[in-house]
Order: C-alpha cells, then sequence, then structure tokens
C-alpha cells in the first residue's frame, strides 16, 4: 500500500491532510493518534467508502479511484470499530451474507474455517444478539477474514475487549502476519501497538512521525542512564563530570540521577568507576526507557501546544 | 458495471431472515395490519343494499376494493422506509459498503425485500375477500365484485402501487437520518398512486382494459425511473459520514 500526499476534507474542516505512507506485504502497520486525528476518515478513504480530495493511493496493488472501488473492496477487508452484525441472525448466517456479497466459492468451508480462526464454530448458530460484546468482536473479525483479504483494516479490534478476549485477538493478529496478511492496524492501545506492530504512524490530521517504535523513541528522546544510589553525592558536578560522553545531568529525587548521554553502553563503564572513585554505594544503574506512549504523548502536547486557543 | 443476482440474493435473503425474527414485522406489518385491511372492506360487502343502483353498488365495492389497495403501499412503505436509514443506526450499513457489493445490487436487494412479503400478503388478502364475497355475499354483491375489470385493476396495480412506495421509500431512507422520519414521510409519499385506482375504482375515470393497461404501463416506466433516481441518490459517502 502506498499512500502519497493524500487529503480529505469536509468543506471547510480538514479531516486529514498530506497523508504519506508506504506499508509493505505481510507487514502489521500502526495507525496511531488521538480522537478526531483522522484515523477512521483515513481507514474509509483507504477502503473506497470516502473520496479523497487530493492526492493518490495505491491499496492492494491497486489505484484508489472510484472506477477500482469494487475490484479494491474485494481484496480487502475492513473490520469497524462497531462490529455492525445484523443481531437477528446467527453468527454463521451473519457470514454467508458478507461470503455472497464477496460472491466466494466454498461459502460453507470459508465459513467454518473464519469461525474457527476465531475460536466461534461451535457458537456458529447463535443469534449475534446473544452474544456478549466480545464475542461480536470476534464474529465481526471472522466475517473480515472470509475473503481473505490482501490488506486487513482493524479499526479498535480489542476497543471494550477484556484482557482475555484481547489476547486472543492479539494471537490471531500474529497468526495472520505470519501468513502474509497486510495489516493496518488503528488503535489507542498503544501497548497494543508496541507489541504487535512493525512500525507505526502517529497522526494528527498530519503525519507526524512514521516509523519502528524503537527508532521513534531513539528519534523523539535523548538517550540516558538513570541512577540510583544509597545516598545522595556531595559534589554530583564534579563526580559526572569525571565521566567521558555525559552531556547533561540533573537530580530527580535524593539519590537518584538521570545523565543524558549519547552511548549508555560506552559511558556506563566510566560513570560506574567514577561513583566508586567518589565513594558512593549504587543500588542501580539503567539505560533510562521511554514506551511508545512516551513518543506519542510527547507529540500530542506538542500539538496541544502548537494549536493557537 | 455487471449487476450480480447472487449478491442482490443475499442481501433479499438477509433481510427475509431478518424479518422472520422481527416481531414487529410478523406481528404488526404482516398479521394485524393485513387483518384490518380485509375485515373493513369484508363487512362493508356484507352491509351493501343489493336493491341499489348499479352506480352506487360499484361505488361501494370500489371502496372495498380501494382498501385492499391500501396494503400493498402501506406495508413495503414501512419496510423500505428502514432500509437504508434503519441499517445506519444499526451499524450494518458500513461494513456493507465494504465488500465489492455495487449499489444498484443493494438497492434491488432491499426492495425484493420489502415487495415479495408485500405483493404476497396482498394478494393473499385479496384472495380471502374474493373467497368471502363469493361465499357470504349475496349473489349480486359477488357476481359485482368478480367483475374483470375490478379483478384486472386489483391484479396489476397491487405490484405496480408496491413498486411505487418501495422506491418513495427506500429514496427517503437514503436522505434523512432518522428511522421515524423516514416512515413517516414515506407513508404518506406512497400515497398519489392509489388516487388513479380510486378514481377507476369510483368510475370518475370509466376503467377499461385499454385504460388500465395504458395506466399501468405509466407507473411501471416510473418504477423503473425511480429505481435509478433512487441509485442516483445512493451517496455512500453521505450514508457513512451524515449526521455523525
Amino acid at each position: 500500500m502506498v499512500v502519497e500526499h493524500l487529503s480529505k476534507r469536509f468543506g471547510n474542516r480538514v479531516a486529514f491532510d498530506d497523508v504519506s505512507f508506504e506499508v509493505g506485504s505481510g507487514e502489521v502497520f500502526g495507525f496511531l493518534g488521538p480522537n478526531g486525528a483522522g484515523k477512521t476518515t483515513t481507514v474509509r478513504t483507504l477502503g473506497t467508502l470516502l473520496a479523497p480530495t487530493s492526492g493518490s493511493a495505491t491499496v492492494a496493488g491497486i489505484e484508489l479511484c472510484p472506477e477500482n472501488g469494487p475490484a479494491i473492496r474485494s481484496r480487502i477487508s475492513i473490520m469497524p470499530e462497531s462490529p455492525g452484525l445484523y443481531l437477528r441472525l446467527t453468527a454463521a448466517e451473519n457470514l454467508e451474507c458478507f461470503a455472497r456479497l464477496h460472491q466466494l466459492p466454498d461459502r460453507r468451508g470459508r465459513i467454518e474455517r473464519a469461525l474457527a480462526a476465531v475460536g466461534l464454530l461451535e457458537r456458529a448458530n447463535d443469534l449475534c444478539g446473544s452474544l456478549s460484546k466480545g464475542l461480536r468482536q470476534r464474529v465481526a473479525l471472522a466475517r473480515a477474514l472470509l475473503n481473505d483479504p490482501q490488506v486487513l483494516f482493524l479499526d479498535e479490534p480489542t476497543s471494550g475487549l477484556d484482557p482475555a478476549a484481547t489476547r486472543d485477538v492479539h494471537e490471531l493478529v500474529t497468526r495472520l502476519r505470519d501468513r502474509g496478511v497486510t495489516i493496518f492496524l488503528t488503535t489507542h492501545r498503544l501497548e497494543e501497538a508496541e507489541r504487535l506492530c512493525d512500525r507505526v504512524a502517529i497522526l494528527n490530521t498530519t503525519i507526524r512521525l512514521v516509523g519502528r517504535p524503537a527508532d521513534l523513541r531513539i528519534e523523539l528522546f535523548s538517550r540516558g542512564l538513570d541512577v540510583r544510589l544509597r545516598a545522595e553525592l556531595q559534589d554530583p558536578a564534579s563526580v559526572f563530570a569525571q565521566a567521558p560522553g555525559i552531556e547533561h545531568w540533573e537530580a530527580v529525587s535524593p539519590g537518584s540521577y538521570h545523565v543524558t548521554v549519547a552511548d549508555p553502553d560506552a559511558t556506563a563503564p566510566d560513570l560506574v568507576r567514577a561513583l566508586v572513585r567518589a565513594g558512593a554505594d549504587i543500588c542501580s544503574i539503567a539505560e533510562s526507557s521511554h514506551s511508545l506512549e512516551d513518543v506519542y504523548l510527547q507529540l500530542v502536547d506538542d500539538d496541544g501546544e502548537e494549536q493557537p486557543r | 458495471m455487471s449487476f450480480s443476482w447472487t449478491r442482490a440474493g443475499a442481501i433479499l435473503q438477509k433481510e427475509l431472515r431478518d424479518y422472520r425474527r422481527n416481531r414487529f414485522v410478523v406481528v404488526f406489518a404482516m398479521s394485524v395490519l393485513p387483518l384490518v385491511f380485509v375485515i373493513v372492506p369484508t363487512v362493508q360487502l356484507f352491509s351493501i343494499n343489493v336493491t341499489t343502483t348499479s352506480s352506487k353498488l360499484n361505488d361501494r365495492i370500489g371502496i372495498s376494493l380501494l382498501y385492499m389497495l391500501i396494503l400493498p403501499a402501506l406495508i413495503p412503505s414501512v419496510l423500505a422506509a428502514y432500509s437504508v436509514v434503519g441499517e445506519r443506526e444499526q451499524g450494518t450499513l458500513e461494513p456493507v459498503l465494504t465488500t465489492p457489493m455495487h449499489s444498484e445490487e443493494f438497492l434491488v436487494g432491499k426492495a425484493l425485500a420489502a415487495f415479495v412479503p408485500a405483493v404476497l400478503v396482498a394478494y393473499v388478502i385479496f384472495g380471502v375477500f374474493l373467497g368471502a364475497a363469493a361465499i357470504f355475499a349475496h349473489p349480486v354483491v359477488a357476481s359485482a365484485v368478480f367483475q374483470r375489470d375490478h379483478l384486472l385493476i386489483q391484479l396489476l396495480f397491487t405490484p405496480l402501487v408496491a413498486g411505487w412506495s418501495i422506491w418513495v421509500g427506500i429514496g427517503v431512507s437514503t436522505r434523512v437520518n432518522d428511522v421515524r422520519a423516514a416512515q413517516q414521510i414515506s407513508s404518506f409519499a406512497s400515497l398519489p398512486p392509489l388516487v388513479i385506482v380510486a378514481l377507476m375504482s369510483f368510475n370518475v375515470i370509466r376503467p377499461s382494459i385499454a385504460l388500465a393497461l395504458g395506466l399501468a404501463a405509466v407507473l411501471l416506466v416510473i418504477d423503473a425511473v425511480a429505481w435509478r433516481v433512487v441509485a442516483a441518490m445512493f451517496d455512500r459517502e453521505r450514508l457513512v459520514t451524515a449526521g455523525r
């Protein structure tokens, strides 16, 4: 999937603007952003439900344009945030309807395989209205798998699910990735993106960052070491000055320091020696870790500060 | 664009399954409403004074038959009005629109789902009415009911009136954001074709085979054009985003 300078406006309101990224075959691509950032509108646009205002895209190898809508939709699946099941139909009947809409061969076999993939084969004949929210979400996921999509769009797939159901969805996403399905995952759960996604994009109307979660952390945050001692240093400035590579240091709390370094692996041994020479009792020295959540919040907070009030 | 009956059939099958498990459709639209519309005209038949003039007899029978045609106008308008806006409210429209299905296939599936049960119920109710007339009504009244012109109007106009109601109902359903508003508007909008039928039933327009066939042809053309108009009104983008 290749997206180049794609924009969507509703009148004067900008849903998303100048969005560009590429998603490789078999990649799990996370799409993060605050509410109203344009994530769902992007999915709907790439899924041919909405026409872009400008820009171009190729989805499942097909150019995004109105004439190619049915061809693109036959190669992709979109699982919206709300399952959107027919509640007076059974799980199997829901899937049968969609199998016929896709004009799939071997409908019965596909339905059974899709339900088995989400662990719902035994509930095939239950009315969807009688299923819990988590089970409905799984039926929706089975529906999205029916046509063996080349690209699978998952819009908040674990929203409202309990931890066990969330784990099941995560395992399923992993299995699909192993089968070579390209997955475009929209989520608010940053730990989910960090765990499942090969790369993520952070969107806030425009794309703010695209990359591997680990690379984004490095790109956005300086690297550092967290030092914890049994007692405060008498003269921390002179101690830290003895270790080459330390760019900056700050006291976080009594006995705890954060030092900014270019290369933690190179600096850590020198720092340990300097601390020992100063007679400090070292409890721990570890590289500072920043989660994807830190990256996300940093970007979103920056955007909030930049916006005029 | 190649029209797929498999996809239209998928929508039809889904709708029929849904109706079967929907108490409102089964109890009200398919049972109570038809009963009301067979009891009133049948009672009217029995209350006709057989010594009245032929013209008055025809008028009374015309009123009874007009009742019969309200049914194929009303039932499908209620079902069709729900068809698009109802799915939007339930959140089931978006998944359907993400399949390769064309708008025309969706609309034909929805239209058939309203047409088939409505026309079936209307014909069954008309059959019950004719049976009651044949068995219980005075022979003079019965023979007036079984006039060729009356039967022709009823048989010909039942599906055509239903067709009009369906396309108006679906058209309204694609443009409004609320099921109740859709049902109210489409119920009113489904009635105009009944005016022509009423004029024929009351002999204001003298019914003849040629006239009935002519008017039926006009209504058929209107139904066919209405399908294209509704298909043009079916704006996926608006349906996905409007009112949200």
